[in-house]
């Protein structure tokens, strides 16, 4: 398959290319604007299925070009990058129509746009990196290209957002480099291979790989929003909503996630890391995590705050799952990377809908919009179900796992985690639900926009109801051949596990 | 046609062709504009045909005129200087495009002889074979970009320029006494000749120090840099890149040969102190640039701190590492580009705005978008984030500095990133956010805005050919003439 | 001791006063000349020790090396002079000024 061997180059292509574009069109051309994206969107996830369907018959597409002295860049697609740039793929297909709604009308679309592709373009590299710098290229560039979305409002607040944003994830990304080089300078190599590069080192240089260890996880754990690296996630809330819904769902904290994912089991590779003896304090920090965002989501009046935190909480089920160490857990945690990505995207489509329909941002204001906005709240009911981790939505099917997993490992004490942090969840997404619900709606909304007989614009409205419907597809049909799970089912297999 | 190629002399037109180019520019002032570009073009073609040759005959010798060493001057050009000579046409092709719409009519008549000469100087400077021609091509650096400096005439250039004249006298002063005593020692000038004769005794200790305070002020190594903001400040925008991108580079690259081929091989302790003063200057001259409120005296300060990664290079080329003496060049070429195109665009917007403050910037990326990319790639590069020409060359010193266990370097590089992302982005932010003054704009001439961006992606195109740039430094006298394959 | 090795030494004796005086004082003709003492410093040590052959001829690329420092010498001084003077046309004093520009 000489020819195909360009396939991640393609991938990575066809959101640069529209991309480049659209920054060089003039404002005013929506149509054309539209049309690119679109193609860019499509052509990604045609290419994607292409992908996909080689993989799955055992096809390797890699291509490679020099760049450091005995270090070149690697495009490499595998079972785990594709769950990621399928994830990506489709999410930025929906969110680019939900975009072109929400951002009807209003200032430098252009630029938007083209950042917003840059950004699937580097969410897209960094799925489809072959060895950690790579990866590093792209996470930096990942940072720069999403500066530019949180700030676009070009508010003094947008700004202050920006400039913590800048502040966590630059440092992020310098602690990442000091441990790849650090990596690099004992190894020689920074492939990604199953089961890790470091099995040969000897005895003595263990201090330094747990060093470095912690270097990678402290660099990605930034956009992983680890506690107590987090901070900048709630306040760049301050972004437009579809870059609330891409960067919480899909692109940044996913990006953080996914490369410790790649550190855990293709650089260090998971038994070896549990011989280190440093699985044990990341699945600690995952556990304090997942606490501690809930009970912080717990007392945000504001509704993106809360989400926000929510997705602190949520991102370090897929750590926790892979700091258990084993085949279970494992299938919970990276299966959680798409199953998150459904529900959290689908509750901030929802929550952008509220704002730019009613002019609602605080949860006190949501008393009885599910009269008003019945679909969009059917949606984010399921979403918000799903988050709680309630049969049969895809929540469940990954805690469900985790939970197998912890018991398989003999981990015990896991299980108390999902328990409490559901109860959590629960606590601050059943008050939500029962206001928007069972309350009476107020008088007037806070700015309400005139959309005639539908609730919202079709743009707004079919997003969530889509990715709602794939929350609740990927649970119910959690055993199909085509699901989530069983494509990480393969990957385990596969990849981390293989005999 | 291939044998004349092969046998101009492109050395000499290197010398000969700015040199020329400026004299006309001074009898037909009317011309200079058009003059000038096909000087600088006709520069870079002899740095092509001259890297031609180099490619198949290795290092480069030629005695003027026939004359040959001690009396007579030879031209000399490894990978090293053919790597400074690039940098050198490159940038200058960058900012020459860029001042054809820059300068009033009045300051062109100036600018365009001045800088052919400063061209033909530095040219001549990095072919020189010899320390004592060095001197000379040095001055003729510096007493060029002093009258650069003063350009405008205005206060504040006038002040910066004398301040950066006495530096510069001072400091070339320094060095030819260092030049003085390394001939009393070993009756030559020539640095081959002085490779092999110079052992260490106080003679030789004494001129190391002259010769490195004298450079190390040139190339304003901090303490030794309270000229440069000023002066870099105050000058034009095309000649404070020149003055950033190039000049500062000529007096690094003498003590980096120095030091390369006489003094590398027993100064260990001088190394350090170096080193020490390099990774002091990344942290004073970040520090000082995060905290300016005007972008080009931001922009000069960040020179300063990016002067320090270049003498990270001493410490750990005495550690055993040869390579890194390349690597510290491609820095050079790499901060030469960025920074070029830093000043560049800031210089836009000044041309823009009618003034440099930072926090007025006032939407600016909507308005200037060429320009603000152009900003915001070099940024990248200075900064260090891949795939950037400053990220390859940082990752080389950082995996030389952790292999050497030299966690200090590495530590004051990452903060220097930090702090460098900063600085950066400070700038970037204030472009993208309402300003409360809103000032009337100027249109900017697209040439102006273009030379800037190509200059940026220049920087980061630079990070992709590293294996070949590193490959070509590694072509010396001692390694004859198949050095150019790697 | 050597005459050629006394010259040296005064040449560097010069170079030294010349450096003290370019620091302390405020003048800029006061600086300038400093730095031409401190230029004399430099080329009577370059002349004194042509003598280090030993034989009665000097060695004269030294003395050609001074020519040349002579010219760069004098234009560099020019330019510091016109400059002076641009600058106290402009600011009404011939020293530097530290106020950064506002």
């Amino acid at each position: 398959m000489n020819g195909s061997a360009w396939l991640p180059l393609l991938v990575v292509a066809s959101a640069l290319l529209p991309g480049l574009i659209i920054f060089a069109l003039a404002e005013e051309k929506v149509y054309l604007r539209t049309a690119l994206n679109l193609t860019g969107a499509f052509s990604k996830l045609l290419l994607t299925g292409w992908m996909l369907w080689g993989v799955y018959h055992g096809y390797q597409y890699e291509v490679s070009m020099p760049f450091l002295p005995g270090l070149d860049l690697v495009l490499r697609a595998d079972a785990l990058s594709l769950l990621f740039i399928a994830l990506s793929g489709i999410l930025w297909l929906l969110t680019t129509i939900y975009a072109i709604g929400y951002l009807e009308g209003s200032p430098h679309r252009s630029r938007f746009f083209g950042f917003f592709s840059l950004c699937v373009t580097s969410t897209a590299g960094v799925a489809l990196s072959g060895n950690l710098i790579t990866f590093l290229l792209f996470y930096e560039l990942l940072t720069l290209v999403t500066y530019p979305l949180v700030v676009h409002r070009g508010t003094e607040a947008a700004r202050r957002a920006g400039q913590t944003y800048l502040i966590y994830t630059v440092s992020g990304g310098a602690l990442l480099l000091l441990g790849t080089v650090w990596l690099y300078t004992l190894t020689g190599t920074l492939e990604f291979k199953p089961q890790g590069i470091l099995r040969n080192l000897s005895e003595e240089n263990h201090p330094a790989l747990i060093a470095v260890f912690a270097l990678l996880i402290a660099g990605l754990g930034v956009k992983a929003a680890l506690v107590p690296l987090h901070g900048w996630l709630p306040q760049a809330m301050v972004a437009p909503a579809p870059v609330s819904a891409l960067l919480h769902a899909v692109a940044v904290v996913k990006a953080g996630t996914f490369g410790i994912v790649r550190v855990v089991y293709d650089v260090f590779g998971v038994d070896f890391a549990a011989e280190l003896g440093v699985t044990g304090p990341l699945a600690l920090l995952a556990a304090i995590t997942i606490i501690y965002g809930s009970l912080r989501a717990l007392f945000q009046d504001d509704l993106k705050r809360r989400l926000a935190f929510s997705t602190v909480s949520q991102v370090s089920y897929i750590i926790l799952g892979v700091a258990i160490v084993g085949p279970l857990a494992t299938i919970g945690g990276v299966v959680h990377l798409v199953h998150q990505g459904l529900m959290k995207i689908t509750l901030f489509f929802c929550a952008g809908n509220l704002a730019e329909t009613l002019g609602i941002h605080k949860i006190h204001e949501m008393n009885g919009v599910g009269q008003r906005m019945p679909w969009t709240m059917a949606a984010f009911t399921v979403g918000a179900f799903g988050m709680i981790g309630a049969p049969p939505i895809a929540g469940f099917v990954s805690k469900w796992y985790l939970g197998l997993g912890a018991l398989e490992a003999g981990q015990h004490w896991v299980i108390l985690v999902l328990v409490g942090s559901s109860l959590l969840n629960a606590a601050y997404f059943l008050p939500v639900l029962h206001r928007v619900w069972f309350r009476d709606p107020p008088d007037t909304w806070p700015a309400e926009r005139d959309f005639g007989p539908k609730e919202t614009a079709w743009a707004l409205l079919l997003p969530p109801v889509i990715t709602a419907l794939l929350a609740l597809l990927a649970g119910l049909m959690a055993a199909a051949w085509f699901s989530p799970l069983e494509w990480v089912r393969l990957i385990a297999q596969r990849e981390f596990y293989q005999p | 046609m291939e044998a004349m190629l092969a046998d101009t002399a492109w050395a000499v037109m290197l010398i000969i062709l700015p040199l020329a180019g400026g004299i006309t520019c001074f009898l037909w002032p009317t011309l200079s504009k058009t003059l000038g570009l096909i000087t600088v073009a006709g520069v870079a073609l002899s740095v092509a045909g001259l890297g031609r040759q180099m490619m198949e005959n290795g290092v480069y010798r030629h005695a003027v005129g026939g004359w040959g060493a001690p009396l007579g001057i030879d031209l000399f050009a490894d990978g090293l200087s053919l790597l400074m000579l690039i940098m050198t046409a490159l940038v200058g092709l960058g900012i020459s495009f860029y001042s054809r719409n820059y300068f009033k009519p009045q300051e062109a008549i100036w600018f365009w002889p001045i800088w052919l000469f400063l061209l033909a100087a530095l040219n001549a400077l990095f072919l020189s074979a010899d320390i004592f021609n060095l001197y000379v091509t040095l001055e003729l650096v510096g007493l060029a970009a002093v009258a650069l400096t003063a350009l405008t005439g205005h206060r504040d250039a006038l002040n910066g320029a004398m301040r950066y004249l006495l530096a510069m006298l001072l400091g070339s002063l320094a060095y030819l006494l260092g030049v003085a005593l390394l001939y009393h020692d070993s009756g030559s000038v020539d640095i081959v000749t002085l490779a092999e004769q110079v052992k260490p005794n106080a003679t030789v200790w004494a001129a190391l120090a002259l010769m490195s305070a004298g450079l190390a002020l040139k190339t304003a190594l901090f303490p030794l840099s309270f000229w440069l903001p000023p002066a870099h400040a105050s000058a034009p925008a095309p000649v404070s890149a020149l003055l950033s991108a190039l000049v500062v580079k000529a007096s690094f690259y003498i003590l980096l040969r120095l030091w390369l081929e006489i003094f590398g091989f027993f100064a260990e302790g001088a190394a350090t102190l170096l080193g020490l003063l390099g990774m002091a200057a990344i942290l004073w001259g970040s520090l000082q640039a995060l905290c300016q409120t005007q972008v080009k005296l931001l922009v000069a300060y960040s020179t300063v701190a990016q002067i320090g990664y270049l003498f990270l290079a001493f410490p750990l080329a005495s550690g055993s590492d040869s390579m890194i003496w390349g690597v510290a060049v491609y820095l050079a070429f790499s901060h030469a580009l960025a920074k070029s195109a830093m000043f560049l665009a800031a210089g836009n917007l000044v041309r823009f705005g009618g003034h440099d403050r930072i926090a007025d910037l006032d939407r600016v990326v909507q308005r200037l978008p060429l320009t603000v990319s152009a900003f915001a790639l070099a940024g990248v590069s200075i900064m260090g984030l891949p795939p950037s020409g400053g990220f390859v060359g940082k990752w080389l010193l950082l995996e030389a500095a952790m292999v050497q266990g030299r966690w200090d370097l590495a530590a004051v590089m990452m903060i220097g990133s930090l702090l460098a992302a900063g600085y950066v982005f400070k700038v970037l932010g204030y472009a993208f956010t309402e300003a409360e003054v809103s000032h009337n704009a100027k249109t900017v001439p697209a040439s102006m805005e273009w030379a800037a961006l190509l200059l940026a992606i220049g920087a980061i195109l630079l990070g992709f050919m590293a294996p070949e740039i590193l490959s070509l430094t590694r072509m010396t006298v001692s390694s004859g003439a198949g050095g150019a394959a790697p | 001791m050597s005459n050629a090795f006394l010259y040296a030494l005064v040449g560097v004796g010069l170079f030294s006063l010349g450096f003290y005086a370019l620091i302390r004082h405020v003048h800029l003709l006061r600086k300038i000349l400093a730095i031409n003492v401190m230029g004399s410093g430099v080329f009577l040590v370059l002349v004194a020790l042509a003598k280090r052959t030993g034989s009665a001829l000097p060695d004269p690329v030294p003395h050609a090396m001074v020519i040349t420092g002579i010219v760069v010498a004098v234009s560099a001084t020019a330019l510091a002079l016109i400059l002076m003077l641009k600058l106290f046309a402009e600011t009404g004093q011939a020293a530097l000024s530290d106020r950064r520009k506002e």
